[in-house]
């Protein structure tokens, strides 16, 4: 009797750590699927990370394709968003800059993160942003406008299939911040 | 003094012994009445929200309801019957019926079933008193995608989530008590290998019960925190997306589907050899193809989201092991068949409920099927050809499943036949009505009708008239099932101890109704012919 | 005799199912074969299935119902003994998997197919919100949005239903035949999915994300599809309408638009030189909303509970202009309320916070001119 009494308390231990260890899992698939996402490069997310400027051997190749730019500016985001240039030809390898241009047009200081995303999913993770001012938030005061830098290249692996590109930023307002404790990136192209 | 199951008890009032015994009770079969009322009700209620949809498309236009209100219904109907309906009635089932089919005295763990119990009443009035909260009940479908449901959902939302919490508790404490109980309490030379198929079902589905309720949970305690704690899970605007949602939903979701049938799988299994008088055919096949169904479950979530912009690499590789699933789940209705096949067959109610759930099932896994080719699937997703398929496989699926079961057991639970020619109306009529709702409902969608619309094009005016009307008759028919088990219950037919000719195993050897302690001393399995009383 | 008689039965059966399943191959049950090339192999595909499964199921369902016939008791009173056989299950395993591989290959070649959108000719950005349709034309920098324009009364049962009911929208979207068209979609807030049935195009608009779809239409007229993601109170009433064009007849148009743009935005500049009299901007503004405010904040300004708040006697129709201008011109976080700044233009904006102010009981006696909102954008 007791002999059973045992084996029915393992099982219920075993089968309360199963349920607890689901439970974690689920938490797990959070950065599970970032991770998945950045190894295969099929989210479309190109990386937060800074990419390093390709070492100047890289050989530029003839091949070209059309890069799109595109803006999205969310609700109660009282910001005028859009890119400089709608669609540059770049060569693959070759390191190029283009800007979006920010306006606040409301009465009082506005923090705002851009997030971006490629089409199709498979070109996100041959597209290396140098410099963007979607790695941190942006801050203007009222009224104030902002050309804001993007610095790109396109890897030479892209798939051949793969002749144009779309990056979108959809630009959101990151409400409660002090100002002070943002660095703001900020060039003239 | 009070009188219970036969007990006298002292000092008790009538009352106090009415409230000890049904809420305090740690007796599997009362336990097993407990959720199956339960399920009953609250089939009522989300059948009753099924009528005010089906009411208001009966015609093209606004006439009954408006778009608030009707998706309030469609999200509450769906979540009601799923959580509400479907898994208590196949848990009530199993309380009952598993300890006399393994010849146990009880469960395992009695006073956590009670518990498991006790929690959903509690679950569903948190739910269901969301209609009459400020904005009203969840009205983002039972399948919640952020960020409608995080952003844009009412405040009722977070009584929502704690009430998937309460009910995801529920199932997995059952589940775990299911596992430990035919692990453990097993009657002598009962391997599992002989064990019953409706045992061997719910042993799978307990065991997708326990990986997968938990994901559930992290999932809408992720949607909490997105509320209101400051993350970002879901949400793009924190470097969150609204597509992980999706996924953690559906890994959870896909399995869920499969707990909501492979119990009703077992009952057409204990069924048809009944009333064919011959053994099931392929015993060892049928355990395997149930345990390939329940595994392969875990790889195919994607096939909810073909149309989200996957790369063509997880487009193929779900399309490829959805179809894959079909394989299992044919081989079962192959056995089933070959269980009648030269057997000798009578058509009482619950082998009518269960050949219908075979046929009906079938119809419904065909649609499924044809929903698994992706391009295809791109002109049926998030059409009525998929509220077609679902409502197949799960109304004549899963609630015929339980209906026949219910039929085939209640004779052991109450001891009285119920009234055969009230049962055989039943069927026909909700075969009947089941068909003249659901089938349309593929020819809507093919036509291009979307799902969880209050209105729509006069294109689909006629077929949806139909669907209401045959909605309306079902509606009628579950009355009458209410009916024929209320006047079972309170007298008719007196039944014998194996009730039914052909059948076998040990829930047959004890007499009906089931006196309320069972196989207190382990029974002799398997049965010799002599433990089949037939007086 | 038993056996004729049984035969001619199952006859009977076969012929009527066949029958049955030449009436379902009727327009108004099955898939439609489209206007492109990839809708059309998307039916045959459709067809393949159905044809696979209607087979199936009239031989197993067959082979059911004459057993139900043949081994019932009172026919066969001995059962056999039988009850398993390997040979049989590997059969029966094996056959399937064949169908199916049988299935799978037409549909892998099709999903390749569809899901190459390399070398367009003309893209399409589709940004979905709560309840309508933006379309934006990436090489030309034309853009529009797009609103369902069946009448509330049609829908309240006041008036007969036009044929397109619920399927048509004030600005459609235009495209040309015989080219490859890209579409990306997005949304500004929860999820939407654009359908258009008879390009065999469904693509889910995420927020913060885009996808992708392509497509090449080869004949032209009026198609219509709608929103297939649940997205909330009016996911019912944000139809799909896309007229297609000869080539040279689209190009025209796109020529006309660029025209359209500069005339709308001289009468915008005319629009802000005027000063407006109060009874104009209130007629202008009750139409204004009409068409985009009562649906949430209902006819007479009640509002819906908490979710659409009420203006009839609200804190923002009667506080301060500048707050007043803000929520409608850039919405509010969040919420269903859109930002109205890039939909509608300066005289509607300013037209209707004249209405709201002075209506459903408000009685602030304000009014605004155009030339304020232009200022405040």
């Amino acid at each position: 009797m007791s002999k059973n009494r045992n084996k029915q308390t393992k099982h219920l231990i075993l089968l309360s750590s199963l349920a607890f260890g689901m439970l974690g899992f689920s938490f797990a698939l959070v950065p599970l699927y970032e991770i998945f996402c950045e190894v295969t490069g099929i989210t479309g997310k190109t990386s937060s990370s800074v990419a390093v400027e390709p070492a100047a051997v890289m050989q530029e190749s003839e091949r070209e394709v059309t890069i799109q730019f595109l803006a999205q500016v969310s609700r109660g985001m009282p910001w005028e968003f859009r890119p400089t240039k709608h669609q540059l030809r770049v060569r693959v390898g070759e390191v190029n800059l283009t800007s979006y241009y920010a306006r606040n047009h409301s009465a009082q200081g506005v923090t705002g993160q851009a997030v971006p995303s490629v089409s199709p999913v498979n070109a996100s993770r041959y597209l290396h942003k140098i410099e963007c001012f979607c790695f941190t938030e942006q801050y203007l005061e009222a009224g104030e406008n902002q050309q804001m830098a993007v610095r790109f290249y396109i890897d030479e692996e892209l798939p051949e299939e793969i002749n144009t590109l779309t990056l979108s930023y959809s630009l959101f307002n990151v409400p409660g911040l002090e100002p002070s404790s943002l660095a703001f990136v900020s060039h003239q192209p | 003094m009070a009188e219970i199951a036969g007990h006298t008890i002292p000092n008790r009032s009538p009352l106090l012994a009415f409230f000890e015994r049904w809420f305090l009770t740690t007796n599997h079969k009362e336990i097993g009445s407990l959720y199956l009322w339960l399920s009953f009700v609250l089939f009522f209620i989300a059948g009753a929200m099924a009528m005010v949809i089906r009411l208001e498309l009966g015609q093209p236009g606004m006439q009954f309801t408006d778009p608030l209100f009707y998706n309030q219904m469609v999200t509450m109907h769906g979540l009601i019957m799923v959580f509400g309906v479907v898994m208590p009635g196949f848990v009530g089932l199993a309380n009952w019926q598993i300890p006399l089919m393994i010849g146990a005295p009880d469960m395992a763990l009695p006073r956590l079933n009670n518990f498991s119990f006790w929690i959903l009443p509690f679950a569903f009035t948190l739910l269901i008193s969301s209609l009459f909260m400020e904005g009203g009940a969840p009205n983002f479908g039972w399948t919640f995608y952020a960020p409608l449901s995080t952003t844009y959902g009412p405040p009722s939302t977070d009584f929502f989530i704690l009430g998937v919490h309460l009910m995801g508790v529920s199932s997995v404490l059952g589940a775990i008590n299911i596992i430990v109980t035919i692990f453990n309490l097993r009657v002598e030379g009962m391997t599992l290998m002989k064990m019953p198929l409706f045992v061997w079902t719910w042993l799978i589905t307990a065991f997708l019960l326990v990986m997968v309720m938990p994901v559930l949970a992290g999932a809408v305690t992720m949607m909490l925190t997105d509320r209101h704690f400051g993350t970002s899970f879901f949400a793009a605007a924190g470097g969150g997306d609204p597509l992980l949602f999706q996924h953690v939903f559906w890994f959870f979701g896909h399995p869920e589907v499969y707990i909501l049938i492979l119990p009703g799988f077992g009952i057409a299994s204990q069924i048809i050899p009944t009333f064919a008088r011959k053994k099931l055919f392929g015993y060892h096949s049928m355990v395997y193809a149930t345990a390939s169904i329940a595994i392969l479950s875990f790889v195919v979530w994607g096939h909810h989201m073909f149309s989200v912009g996957m790369p063509l690499a997880a487009e193929l590789f779900f399309m490829y092991a959805t179809m894959l699933i079909a394989v299992p789940t044919g081989v079962k209705v192959f056995n089933w068949v070959a269980t009648m096949w030269r057997g000798s067959m009578t058509f009482e109610t619950p082998m009518l409920f269960a050949l219908g759930f075979v046929i009906l099932f079938t119809i419904g896994g065909f649609s499924g099927l044809m929903l698994a080719l992706v391009p295809a699937d791109f002109q049926y997703h998030d059409t009525f050809f998929v509220v077609a398929h679902f409502h197949y496989v799960l109304y004549p699926g899963a609630i015929f499943g339980i209906m026949s079961a219910v039929y085939y057991w209640l004779p052991k639970w109450c001891g009285n036949m119920y009234d055969e020619r009230l049962g055989k109306i039943h069927f026909w009529t909700a075969v009947i009505a089941v068909n003249m709702t659901f089938f349309p409902m593929h020819f809507v969608g093919l036509a291009g009708m979307p799902r969880r619309i209050v209105d729509y094009s006069i294109a689909f005016a006629d077929f949806n008239l139909v669907s209401s009307i045959g909605a309306a008759l079902l509606g009628v028919t579950q009355v009458l099932f209410l009916y024929i088990v209320i006047k079972a219950i309170r007298g008719g037919e007196k039944a014998t101890s194996q009730v039914w000719e052909g059948a076998e195993g040990l829930e047959w050897t004890i007499p009906s109704p089931a006196p309320l302690h069972t196989f207190e001393t382990p029974p002799q399995f398997p049965a010799p012919e002599e433990a089949y009383k037939h007086e | 005799m038993t056996s004729i008689k049984s035969m001619l039965q199952k006859g009977l059966t076969f012929s009527l199912l066949l029958g049955f399943t030449r009436v379902a191959f009727a327009a108004a049950m099955d898939v439609r074969p489209g206007v492109t090339e990839m809708s059309r192999e998307i039916q045959d595909l459709h067809h393949l299935s159905l044809s696979i499964v209607v087979v199936i199921g009239i031989l197993v369902f067959g082979i059911m119902f004459y057993s139900i016939y043949a081994h019932r008791r009172s026919k066969n009173p001995k059962p056999a003994d039988f009850h398993e056989s390997t040979a049989v299950e590997i059969v029966w395993t094996l056959i399937p998997v064949l169908i199916l591989i049988s299935l799978a290959v037409p549909a892998t070649r099709t999903l390749i197919e569809i899901e190459d959108n390399s070398d367009p000719d003309l893209s399409i950005l589709i940004t979905g919100s709560q309840w309508k349709w933006h379309y934006q034309y990436l090489d030309s920098n034309i853009g529009f949005y797009s609103n369902l324009t069946t009448a509330q009364a049609e829908r309240d049962n006041l008036e007969p239903k036009g044929i397109n009911y619920l399927l048509e929208v004030d600005n459609v979207l235009v495209l040309p035949t015989n080219r490859k068209v890209r579409f990306l979609t997005t949304s500004d807030d929860v999820i939407h999915s654009w359908w258009i049935p008879d390009f065999a195009v469904k693509q889910d608009a995420i927020p913060g994300f885009i996808n992708e779809a392509w497509t090449r239409v080869n004949e032209t007229g009026l198609f219509r599809g709608q929103c297939t993601e649940f997205c909330g109170k009016d996911h019912a009433f944000m139809p799909i309408v896309v007229e297609v064009q000869a080539e040279a007849d689209f190009d025209q148009w796109l020529e006309d638009q660029r025209l359209a743009i500069e005339l709308a935005s001289g009468q915008a500049v005319a629009d802000r030189a005027k000063t407006w009299a109060m009874a104009e901007l209130m007629e202008i503004g009750e139409g204004v909303y009409v068409d985009h405010c009562a649906t949430c904040h209902e006819l007479d300004g009640a509002g819906q509970g908490s979710t659409y708040p009420a203006l009839a006697g609200g804190e923002i129709p009667n506080g301060p202009m500048e707050a007043h201008m803000d929520r409608v011109l850039n919405g509010a976080a969040d919420t269903e309320m859109q930002a109205w700044a890039p939909q509608l233009s300066d005289l509607e904006i300013a037209s209707v916070i004249t209405y709201e102010r002075n209506s459903f009981g408000n009685e602030t006696a304000d009014l605004v001119q155009p030339i304020t909102i232009f200022e405040a954008r």
